[in-house]
């Protein structure tokens, strides 16, 4: 079990077997779909936002447990967010699973999304945790389309 | 875990003495011998590309060692022994899946090209608009997207044979599909995401009881059990050398001779004709003219060695050994809570398809990784098989004949250690 422990730490299993802001929104101006071509994983994402803060953020979908855990903890991160905020933890979040990425130019603070931390050291999994996030990326630019992690 | 493989257990034992020695067998295959994660290989992924024996590997060195240059072309010793060992290769592919002539067998790069081939070969010159294509529901995209693109090009209509709750094509309503504007039947003889050995000779019968050609995807087949294109009737049948033991890149199209002789050539260039101007070319014969290029040499003369590796353990005793495999980890994972079996045909070969209740596939893939054990996680590019159990995904452990009851053993510890993390 140890042997696991760098990418499935409690937290995820935590957030996998019960998602947090998991649903819809309806009347949601701001909503997008992503899609893993790789595995099949779906995720919608839902946002409303107020006076340039995100207000409500859900998602729905199904995916392994790293891509619901990030989705999860993910609308966690970005409630009460700007949207110019939302943008820099995003790319610090990516840097960190693509990279492992230390420190941040942009000083956006990860707090419990550095649980997602060993992902980078599978390269297999880096697409399911930046899924919802490529996702709600788009939501948030108005792309009101199907988005890929490609 | 690590007691898994390298030691022998009482019932590997067993099989050494029935004839086949596995833990020899093993000893063959130098990946075999490696750690993954710092755990011994086990390695369930065959289905994707089988490992390649010392044998083999060591054809591919010493034919760039000793006997590298071009093929047919040139008269220096060379060019002369590397022709013979390719055309040496070929022969070999004939007499494994009881082709009639080696003429029969085009070299091509994968079997995804050789279905492509007869695509846009035969088919496009015999399929008019309206006519029918027909797949099965449970085709690697590989027999799927080659007859979309045909019927894209040509008007023709692509339908589907269904497949039951088991996974075995549904034979009543394959036949009832069958009519005057069937053109091809194209059809896997074994499924790639569930196993399922479909009957092949009924299949063909009926395909040419109303004139329909039929081309028979073998890749998943070749490895596991013993073909043979003329009892099965089959027009075309192809299959790829790394899933039987060989290099990557190249794959084999059988076709009966007078059908080959009557096609149009497929791709233009050197080795396919027989004498250019600018005002008329004329096309080499068969099976040349359907070989424009300078192919891979090397993997041709590596198929031929995987094919004389696999000659000598004896088709039959590997259909055996791996049969008495199949049975034992389809009890052994039957035997395990919640992991449900997808694929439950009464007869199979060489892969089992499964999950595990409430945790996804890749979820699994990954764990089972860290105790060193390879398997496949997805859709295995049959995403319609995937739609028929309404699932996005399986867990695919597939087998080869170097695999043994305790890598099954090793496989179901790794699974009941998944749902405790899971729990």
């Amino acid at each position: 079990m140890s042997d696991f422990n760098d990418l499935y730490q409690e937290l995820i299993l935590d957030h996998n077997r019960q998602p947090r802001n998991r649903g819809s929104i309806d009347g949601a101006a701001l909503v997008a779909e992503g899609f893993n071509p790789l595995c099949g994983d779906r995720v919608e994402v839902f946002v409303t936002v107020v006076d340039g803060v995100i207000d409500q953020i859900k998602f729905d979908g199904t995916g392994c447990a790293i891509s619901t855990a990030s989705a999860s903890l993910m609308t966690e991160s970005l409630k009460g967010k700007t949207l110019a905020e939302a943008k820099a933890l995003f790319r610090r979040f990516r840097d960190m699973v693509v990279d492992d990425a230390e420190d941040s130019e942009d000083g956006a603070e990860l707090g419990k999304l550095a649980v997602f931390s060993g992902v980078c050291r599978y390269p297999a999994r880096v697409k399911c945790a930046t899924l919802a996030w490529h996702t709600v990326s788009a939501a948030l630019d108005r792309a009101d389309g199907l988005v890929t992690t490609e | 875990m690590t007691s898994a493989i390298g030691r022998q257990t009482e019932t590997d034992r067993g099989h050494t003495a029935a004839g086949f020695d596995v833990l020899a067998v093993r000893s063959d295959f130098p990946i075999l011998q490696t750690t993954v994660n710092g755990k011994p290989l086990i390695y369930l992924d065959s289905a994707a590309t089988a490992q390649t024996p010392s044998a083999v590997i060591d054809a591919v060195v010493r034919y760039y060692n000793n006997d590298n240059a071009n093929i047919h072309r040139g008269v220096h010793t060379l060019s002369v022994r590397a022709t013979n060992m390719y055309e040496s290769a070929r022969a070999k592919a004939a007499a494994l899946i009881g082709a009639k002539r080696p003429e029969e067998m085009i070299f091509v790069r994968s079997a995804t090209e050789a279905i492509n081939l007869v695509a846009q070969t035969y088919a496009r010159d015999h399929i008019k608009p309206g006519d029918e294509v027909l797949v099965s529901e449970m085709e690697h995209h590989s027999n799927i997207v080659p007859w979309q693109l045909l019927c894209e090009q040509t008007g023709a209509v692509l339908r589907v044979a269904p497949m039951n709750d088991a996974g075995e094509l549904r034979l009543d309503e394959y036949e009832h599909l069958l009519g005057a504007r069937t053109k091809i039947v194209a059809v896997t003889q074994v499924s790639n995401a569930l196993g399922t050995i479909n009957p092949i000779c009924d299949i063909t019968r009926m395909a040419h009881e109303h004139g329909a050609c039929v081309v028979v995807d073998g890749a998943q087949a070749v490895p596991h059990i013993k073909v043979d294109v003329c009892e099965l009737d089959a027009d075309f049948y192809a299959f790829s050398s790394h899933k039987f033991f060989g290099p990557t890149g190249v794959g084999m199209l059988y076709g009966k001779f007078d059908l080959l002789n009557s096609m149009s050539p497929y791709q233009g260039g050197g080795e396919m004709i027989r004498s250019v101007t600018f005002e008329k070319t004329t096309y080499n014969d068969v099976p040349h003219k359907f070989e424009a290029g300078t192919p891979n040499i090397a993997g041709g003369v590596g198929l031929g060695a995987a094919i004389d590796y696999v000659n000598g353990l004896g088709i039959e005793a590997i259909v055996a050994y791996e049969d008495d495999l199949l049975d034992y980890a389809t009890q052994a994972l039957l035997a395990t809570p919640k992991v449900t079996l997808v694929g439950t045909a009464a007869q199979k070969a060489g892969v089992l398809s499964f999950n595990v209740d409430g945790v996804h596939p890749h979820d699994v893939g990954t764990m089972l990784d860290q105790d060193g054990i390879a398997i496949r996680t997805g859709h295995h590019c049959a995403q319609p098989v995937m739609d028929h159990f309404g699932i996005p995904a399986t867990c695919r452990a597939s087998l080869a004949f170097y695999n043994t009851r305790a890598e099954i053993d090793a496989l179901v510890v790794s699974l009941r250690k998944v749902q405790e993390v899971f729990a």
